[in-house]
């Protein structure tokens, strides 16, 4: 396997135990994303607000004749959830239990491999919600990258919506 | 090997299914060897295939079943125990198979029991009994003996097995189903060529076999042709492809639309034609006949008589409609429940029926009728019907409603509360029924498939429950709406009608302590605004007088939904929303509008609940008002009634202002004519033909006519029904006042002519002293032409019609209308008004009026677009244009 990116710290370790993520930024932090998780990555134009969904559903989207419920991750994570949709806006899809979905985040990065040891635990103090959706902490040289954990995420929805 | 036992476990599922009905049938005419020998043919080929799968299990039953049946076949007496046996047999078979489907595997277990019972069955009904029905049986030893050179069977024969020869010779003589018997053949010689051997390996005369197949090798070929098992899936994916393609044609004609590109326009029809006939064809690979869906009613019926001691006979009528696989599904275990509702509660002990004047002998019966895009599928019994007065108390003592609503209410009313959660009246808890959960599960599984459910009672006569489904679950129609700046679907089932409030109507919206309520026919409708309710833009002022209402009605109850516009209708293709938010009430899904937005369908019944409780008292009579939405010009809501001699006599419900039923004596008589004040007004009462007459005392059905301003009211006898038909009208214009005559629910019936006893009134008052303004009623179709012609003429218009687009040019150009009114569905519509609205002002009407055709007509110079069959919206905007006149003038 090739080496992605520079960025990554203790490049040393075993090749083996890389895992490739998907990064993006949401309020200024930076997230990864498994990548054997994420489908595509799409641009959101025009989207149906759903009246009465809880506030983390952002509305429905015809992804090439798929409707895609799609999900806001500034909302999930506790920031205000962004003005408008333009042509600017991404959304990662995630097929998640034989549904398509869509999560909004800021600007999708690039695609890196981190090595699994290098992930640090969720330091203690960090907030609640945070440390729920977080599998662990990876240091690169310039920020702070978190792993999610879609799991995690999709649970405290549907959690929500029970 | 494992494709081969799916195979059978399907074939054989359908057969044992056919068997469990047609021994039903058998027992009850035993004398009928048709059914016997079918039935003993498809036990045997369970039997047949069962030792070739090597299935030892199921072999020995079936064998044993076979033989017993056999006796039958050979005309031993057929008695009630013996039919029983034979089915707990069949049972049996059915608990094998499905533990087969399950893990491909026969399941650990004894049949001996069942065994012994039917060998001692066939050898007590071989000793007993001489055969009598063919003189060529001999005694089973002998046969055994002589024929045993040619099996391969390498035991000996058990009690009462027939020899091969034997079989075979039955066959022979058999008057088969052809069809059915080459079917079976068909498939086992399938199997066999696909294993690479024979089934016919075991058979020691090939001679025989070639003779007796003869017939069948030609259906043979023919049959593989023609069937082919297809799994499921592959069909569900097909049809999710197709709904795709649907909506991007759609999308793709959306734009071709906007863009007007020459180039595009050839293929894309044919792609639209295309794909409307693959729609089509796809969705009838899921069709299905209702009936599959009653194969185990008769056999459930037999079973109930002999629990419940009753004699009761079953019957079924148009088994053969069609109905979408899914709804089949979703339908049986409804059908299950009211059959044996019917069988408990509804019908009485032999001994009681008599003592009724009723035969001993009770009857059910299921029908089934495909009316437009739905189902009518009808249960009814002649048993003791519902004991409305025992409801009533039951509802009072659970408290479902107070004693004083409950006198209130009609016998219609109460017998709504059956399908209310925990309601039984039944006295005991018996094991078939009375347990007060059912009819409330029942009437939950009707509406979640879009349908609906009545129930009609007589008192010692009858019980009869309507159900309504639509033909399928995967395409429905929906009325686009939109409110608080957004647009929602509402599937057109449950919508009754629109009402525009304000303006002339004498729908009137009303506040009781800030809960708005519509006047509709003299009853209070509640309402709702769809922004409010589903909280999106609440501060947004409510133009009341601007909004449409929505009557929809949900399990009896009718509520009006206030939504700011009504934009169209729409098949929709409906899509399954995500569970974050499956858990909302208000929606049954989303759906791709043919524009590409997504949008959301309101859930009729989700909506109610959100409301709070409607109280049931709002409950239209059903009677009065439309079955539903009309949904264009080829069907129409007929009013049905009786007037004067001849039969029934219809109306376009449309053309009819309101009903009325006025007290006789507050009928006057002046100048000639009968009138009576109405709403502050004179009405002219007219009628059909003079020799009716009006009724001695009592109250008189009125139909009124005509605008607001100026009614006129037509004397009806009696009003029988609102339907929702196609009308084939001939034009005959025999007698005056009859448009003609069109055949509406097999009788015919004659079309009034609205047209005829509106001027007779114009004639007097409406417009003495005004010069009328000249109308040109351009409409390609005679009958929407014949209905509107009559409402513009009553709002004081001198009408000429004309069908073509390319008439009216003539027409406009040599004399001067006022005012044109043209239908848009004609493709000429647009460049007549660019000629034409120079000097004439022109008002266009469709049925879809959707912004884009509103935008084009504007531009083509026309001053207004309103929908056909929004008949108060046209004059209103005929109104406007009048003053427009004035002001000229």
């Amino acid at each position: 396997m090739m080496k992605l990116n520079d960025n990554v710290p203790n490049s040393g370790d075993a090749r083996e135990d890389r895992k490739q993520f998907v990064t993006v930024s949401v309020g200024n932090q930076l997230f990864g994303l498994p990548i054997h998780q994420v489908r595509d990555v799409f641009v959101v134009t025009e989207m149906t607000p759903i009246p009465l969904a809880p506030p983390s559903v952002a509305g429905l989207f015809n992804l090439r004749g798929r409707v895609i419920t799609v999900l806001s991750l500034r909302t999930m994570l506790g920031f205000d959830p962004a003005e408008t949709v333009d042509s600017e806006t991404v959304a990662i899809g995630i097929e998640w239990r034989g549904e398509s979905f869509g999560l909004l985040v800021d600007r999708v990065q690039e695609v890196m491999a981190l090595a699994e040891a290098g992930r640090d635990s969720n330091p203690i103090n960090l907030n609640k919600r945070w440390a729920s959706f977080s599998a662990g902490i990876h240091q690169l040289d310039s920020q702070l990258l978190v792993e999610l954990s879609l799991e995690s995420l999709f649970n405290d929805l549907s959690s929500k919506a029970a | 090997m494992d494709n081969l036992l799916r195979d059978f476990v399907v074939e054989t599922t359908e057969n044992i299914d056919v068997v469990d009905s047609e021994l039903v049938r058998f027992e009850q005419d035993p004398n009928n060897t048709a059914i016997i020998a079918q039935i003993f043919r498809l036990v045997h080929t369970v039997k047949g295939t069962c030792g070739f799968l090597g299935l030892p299990r199921l072999e020995a039953l079936s064998h044993a079943a076979e033989s017993a049946i056999d006796r039958f076949r050979e005309g031993a007496p057929v008695t009630r125990d013996a039919v029983t046996l034979i089915l707990s047999t069949i049972d049996r078979i059915k608990v094998i198979i499905a533990e087969l489907d399950r893990s491909m595997q026969e399941p650990q277990g004894e049949d001996s029991d069942l065994i012994q019972a039917l060998e001692a069955l066939t050898v007590g009904s071989s000793q007993q009994d001489v055969p009598t029905t063919r003189s060529s049986v001999v005694p089973a030893t002998d046969v055994t003996l002589g024929t045993l050179v040619y099996q391969v069977l390498e035991r000996e024969l058990r009690p009462g097995e027939v020899p091969l020869d034997e079989l075979e010779c039955a066959f022979r003589e058999t008057e088969a189903d052809e069809r059915e018997f080459g079917f079976g053949m068909l498939e086992r010689a399938g199997l066999a060529n696909d294993d690479g051997m024979s089934l016919r390996a075991g058979r020691a005369d090939d001679a025989s076999v070639e003779d007796q197949s003869n017939d069948a090798v030609g259906l043979e070929n023919s049959l593989r042709n023609n069937t082919i098992r297809v799994p499921i899936d592959t069909l569900e994916h097909l049809m999710t492809m197709v709904s795709e393609l649907v909506l991007t044609r759609n999308q793709l004609l959306e734009i071709s639309r906007r863009d007007e590109r020459e180039a595009f326009k050839v293929p894309l029809q044919r792609l639209s034609l295309v794909t409307a006939e693959l729609q089509e064809t796809v969705m009838k690979t899921r069709m299905q006949p209702i009936g599959n869906a009653w194969t185990k009613l008769p056999r459930l019926i037999r079973d109930l008589c002999q629990d419940l001691g009753k004699d009761i006979e079953l019957t079924m009528l148009g088994a053969e409609t069609e109905i979408d696989r899914q709804l089949l599904e979703l339908i049986k275990d409804p059908m299950l429940h009211m059959i044996r509702n019917a069988a408990d509660h509804g019908i009485e002990t032999a001994g009681e029926r008599v003592r009724q004047g009723k035969p001993p002998k009770g009857h059910i019966s299921i029908s089934a009728l495909q009316e437009g895009g739905y189902i009518a599928l009808s249960i009814s019994d002649d048993g003791r019907g519902l004991d409305l007065a025992r409801i009533r108390q039951r509802a009072i003592r659970q408290g479902m409603a107070s004693e004083k609503e409950i006198d209130r209410m009609s016998d219609q009313q109460v017998t709504k509360f059956i399908f209310h959660a925990g309601f039984s009246t039944a006295e005991k808890v018996t094991n078939v029924s009375g347990r007060g959960v059912g009819m409330d599960i029942v009437r939950n599984n009707i509406e979640q498939m879009g349908g609906a459910i009545t129930v009609k009672t007589v008192a010692g006569a009858s019980t009869t429950i309507d159900i309504k489904i639509p033909l399928t679950l995967a395409i429905a129609a929906a009325l686009i709406v939109e409110s608080g700046g957004q647009r929602f679907a509402l599937p057109q089932m449950a919508v009754v009608e629109l009402v525009r409030p304000g303006g002339s109507t004498e729908a009137r919206i009303e506040h009781i302590h800030a809960a708005p309520v519509l006047r509709l026919r003299k009853r209070l409708l509640p309402l709702v605004q769809l922004n409010r309710l589903l909280a999106i833009n609440t501060d947004m002022v409510s133009d009341w007088n601007n909004a449409f209402i929505v009557v929809c009605k949900v399990s009896g109850s009718s509520f009006g939904i206030v939504v700011d516009s009504v934009l169209q209708t729409e098949e929709i293709v409906v899509k399954p929303v995500s569970a974050q938010i499956r858990h909302l009430t208000c929606y049954s899904g989303a759906t791709i509008l043919g524009d590409g937005t997504v949008i959301m369908i309101l859930d009729p019944s989700g909506l109610a609940q959100n409301i709070g409780s409607i109280a049931e008292a709002h409950n239209d009579n059903s009677s009065l008002i439309p079955d539903r939405l009309e949904t264009g010009c080829s069907r129409t809501s007929l009013l049905i009634f009786k007037a004067g001699a001849g039969g029934p006599k219809a109306v376009p419900l449309a053309l009819v202002t309101r009903l009325e039923e006025i007290d006789i004596s507050r009928i006057e008589q002046a100048g000639g004519k009968n009138l009576v004040q109405y709403r502050g007004k004179l009405m002219d009462l007219v009628m059909i033909n003079e020799a009716a007459g009006f009724r001695e005392a009592g109250k008189q059905p009125v139909l009124v006519l005509g605008s607001a301003d100026q009614p006129v009211g037509l004397v009806v006898d009696e009003i029988i029904d609102i339907i929702d038909d196609v009308l084939d009208m001939k034009i005959c214009g025999g007698k005056p006042g009859i448009l003609g005559s069109a055949i509406i629910r097999d009788c015919a019936t004659d079309i009034v002519d609205v047209a005829f006893f509106v001027p007779k009134m114009g004639a007097n008052a409406l417009t003495r002293g005004k010069p009328k303004r000249r109308l040109l009623l351009v409409e390609p179709s005679d009958l929407l032409s014949a209905m509107l012609a009559p409402v513009l003429q009553a709002a004081g218009y001198a009408v000429q019609t004309a069908t073509k687009a390319e008439d009216a040019a003539d027409l406009v150009s040599g004399s001067g209308f006022d005012v044109a009114v043209i239908s848009l569905e004609d493709e000429a519509a647009l460049s007549l008004a660019a000629t034409a609205a120079s000097t004439t002002s022109c008002i266009g009407y469709a049925g879809r009026s959707s912004a884009e055709l509103r935008e084009k007509a504007h531009l083509a110079g026309f001053k207004d677009v309103v929908g056909t069959f929004d008949r108060e919206g046209l004059l209103a905007s005929l109104a406007t244009l009048g003053k427009g006149f004035g002001e000229a003038a």
